[in-house]
C-alpha cells in the first residue's frame, strides 16, 4: 500500500484514503464541440502510460476531499512529490534531493501510528 | 522434432530418459525476417505458430525481452470462458474456446485444458438480471451459459456457503460448462516448441529499443539490444508494455498498465471441482491439479508497472474468498505474484492495424489475455499476414476509439475478466 502525502492536509496517509484520477495536466478544450473526432480522441482516451516519471492526478476522498497533482516512479511506485493543483507542472526533485526525502519518509509501522496512539 | 507419444514415453524409459531433445532452439538473431514479433508470450509465440502453420510463412522471429513465457501468461489465474455479452467479445472468445478444445492435439503438446466449468455467482437482483441477460445473450449466439438456483451452485461446488445469513448471500449463479483451465506454462512451451519446429526463431533475453521507419514512414525493423533486426512485417504483442513499444514508433494507444496479483495456498486434496467466481464481491477462484487453490485478485487503481500490488488489494479478495467458502478460512497462502496487464478504457482488446504501415498490434487484452491466447494468436496471425483482420476481429481496432465504435465489456462483464 503506498503512503501518500496530501498538499492539502499537510499529512501522509495511506493509500485507502485516495483515489486515483488519472493523468495530470490535461487541459479540456475551450471549445470541444469544435475539435475533430482525432481531437477528442487525443483528449478523451490517449494518455501517456509512462514507465517511469509520470504526473498524474489524485484525489484525497476521504479526507479533505480535494483533487491533488503528484509525480511518482511507476517502476518503483515512489511518489517523488506532490502539489496543488492548478499548479504548473513541477520540476521533480534531482536524485540527492530525492534519496532524502526518501530517507526521512520511512514506512507508516505499527509503532509510529497505533503505538503512538495508545 | 520427435513426436510425444505414449512409444516415445515407452522408449524413453528403456533408455534412461537420455533421448529427449530441447523443446526449442535459442539461435542467434539473422540479419532479417520476413515477420518479427515482439512479445513471446502465449500471443505472440501463438501467432508466429499460426503464421507458419496456416499462412505458411516461416522466416519468422519473435524477440522476447526476458524469458518466454515469463509475463502474464506465467502470472495469471489461467481461467478460460467465452460467456462475454456483445457478439465482438463473443466471437472472438468463442473462436479460442474452440480451439482450446483441440489445443494439446494440434500442438502434441498437453496444455491441461480442463473444461471443468465457470460459475458466476449472483449476490443480488442487478446480478441475477445481468446474468440472465448474459446467458440470453450467449445462447442465441450458440454459446452455452445456464442459469443454476442456490441449490444447484451448492450441488455443484459443495463447499459454497448458500446460507441466508452469509455475508455474501447467494441468489443463484451463471455456469458455462465449457469453460475451465488450462496450464499456462504448457501454452507456451507448447505453442514455442511447435513454432519452433516449423522454423520460427525464438530470441530470448533481447530487448527491443527502438523502431526504425523509412521515409514513407513504413516500418523496416527493430532495434534490438543484439543490433538491428529487418522486417518489413512487425506485430507488437507486449501486454503490459505494449504502450512502451508502440511508443518507440510514435504511436500512441489507449492503454492504462495496472498491477494485478493472484496468489496461491498450500496444496489441498481435491476439493473444489470447477473455476467461481464472484463479480460483485471481486473474488475468483479454482483449484490446481497439484492441489494449490488459486486465487485472483483486483487491479491496482494506478497506473504502475511494478509487477507487484498493494496488499490491501489481495486481502480483500481473501476476506470474500473466506466468506463464501468458510472452510477455506484456515487454510495458508503460500505464494503472491502481480503482472502488469494492459487495460483499455472500454476493457476490450485492440489488434489490427496501426497509422504505421507494417507494424501490427495485439494489446488491451487486460485483465482476461490469457482465456483468448489461441483464439487471438490465430487472428493475428491472419492480421500480420493478409495485412487487414479476420472478419471474427474486425471490430477490435484501434480506430474504434476515434469513431466511438467501443465496445463497452467493462459495463457488461461487471469487473473481472
Amino acid at each position: 500500500m503506498l503512503l501518500i502525502h496530501c498538499p492539502y492536509c499537510e499529512e501522509d496517509r495511506s493509500e485507502l484514503e485516495f483515489r486515483w484520477a488519472g493523468e495530470a495536466h490535461i487541459a479540456r478544450p475551450e471549445n470541444i464541440a469544435a475539435i475533430s473526432d482525432e481531437e477528442f480522441a487525443e483528449f478523451f482516451f490517449l494518455r501517456n502510460n509512462e514507465k517511469g516519471l509520470t504526473y498524474e492526478r489524485w484525489r484525497h476522498i476521504h479526507g479533505c476531499g480535494r483533487f491533488f497533482n503528484a509525480a511518482r516512479d511507476t517502476i518503483s511506485d515512489r511518489f517523488l512529490m506532490t502539489y496543488k493543483a492548478g499548479l504548473p507542472k513541477q520540476p521533480v526533485p534531482v536524485a540527492e534531493e530525492f534519496a532524502a526525502i526518501a530517507e526521512e519518509k520511512s514506512v507508516e509501522t505499527w509503532e509510529q501510528t497505533e503505538g503512538d496512539a495508545r | 522434432m520427435r513426436k510425444y507419444s505414449v512409444f516415445a514415453i515407452a522408449r524413453e524409459a528403456m533408455r534412461a530418459h537420455k533421448g529427449w531433445e530441447a523443446q526449442w532452439t535459442s539461435p542467434e538473431p539473422r540479419g532479417a525476417y520476413d515477420v518479427i514479433i515482439v512479445g513471446a508470450g502465449g500471443h505472440g509465440l501463438g501467432a508466429a505458430y499460426y503464421l507458419a502453420k496456416e499462412h505458411g510463412i516461416t522466416n519468422i522471429a519473435v524477440i522476447e525481452k526476458g524469458w518466454l513465457g515469463g509475463g502474464n501468461t506465467g502470472r495469471n489465474t489461467t481461467i478460460i470462458r467465452s460467456n462475454y455479452l456483445y457478439e465482438e467479445s463473443m466471437d472472438i472468445y468463442e473462436h479460442s474456446l474452440k480451439l482450446w478444445e483441440g489445443l494439446s492435439q494440434d500442438l502434441n503438446y498437453n496444455v491441461m485444458y480442463s473444461p471443468r466449468g465457470v460459475m458466476m455467482l449472483s449476490h443480488n437482483i442487478h446480478d441475477q438480471q445481468v446474468f440472465k441477460r448474459h446467458i440470453n445473450a450467449n445462447r442465441l449466439y450458440g454459446i452455452d451459459n445456464e442459469w443454476m438456483t442456490p441449490e444447484q451452485a451448492k450441488a455443484f461446488v459443495p463447499v459454497l456457503d448458500i446460507s441466508k445469513t452469509a455475508r455474501y448471500p447467494i441468489n443463484g449463479a451463471a455456469l458455462q460448462r465449457r469453460g475451465g483451465t488450462a496450464r499456462h506454462d504448457a501454452v507456451a512451451w507448447g505453442f514455442a516448441r511447435a513454432a519452433a519446429d516449423r522454423g520460427v526463431h525464438i530470441i530470448q533475453n533481447c530487448e527491443v529499443t527502438g523502431i526504425r521507419r523509412g521515409p514513407g514512414g513504413e516500418v523496416q525493423g527493430v532495434e534490438t539490444s543484439k543490433g538491428f533486426i529487418g522486417a518489413k512485417k512487425v506485430g507488437v504483442s507486449a501486454a503490459g508494455h505494449s504502450s512502451v513499444v508502440m511508443e518507440m514508433a510514435g504511436v500512441r494507444v489507449p492503454l492504462h498498465s495496472n498491477p494485478l496479483q493472484a496468489l496461491v495456498s498450500e496444496p489441498l486434496k481435491p476439493i473444489f471441482p470447477c473455476v467461481v467466481m464472484s463479480n460483485t464481491v471481486h473474488a475468483y477462484i479454482s483449484q490446481s491439479d497439484k492441489g494449490e487453490l488459486v486465487i485472483g485478485a483486483g487491479t491496482d487503481q494506478y497506473n504502475s508497472y511494478s509487477q507487484t500490488g498493494g496488499l490491501q488489494i489481495i486481502t480483500h479478495t481473501l476476506d470474500a474468498i473466506c466468506e463464501l467458502f468458510p472452510i477455506f478460512r484456515r487454510v495458508k497462502m503460500m505464494r503472491q505474484w502481480g503482472g502488469i496487464t494492459d487495460n483499455t478504457p472500454d476493457r476490450s482488446p485492440i489488434q489490427g492495424i496501426t497509422p504505421v504501415p507494417g507494424l501490427f498490434l495485439n494489446c488491451g487484452w487486460g485483465t482476461g489475455g490469457f482465456k483468448a491466447t489461441p483464439g487471438s494468436a490465430n487472428l493475428f496471425a491472419h492480421l500480420i499476414a493478409k495485412g487487414e483482420p479476420h472478419k471474427l476481429a474486425s471490430g477490435l481496432t484501434l480506430d474504434r476509439f476515434r469513431t466511438g465504435r467501443l465496445i463497452d465489456e467493462a459495463a457488461a462483464a461487471a469487473v473481472a475478466h
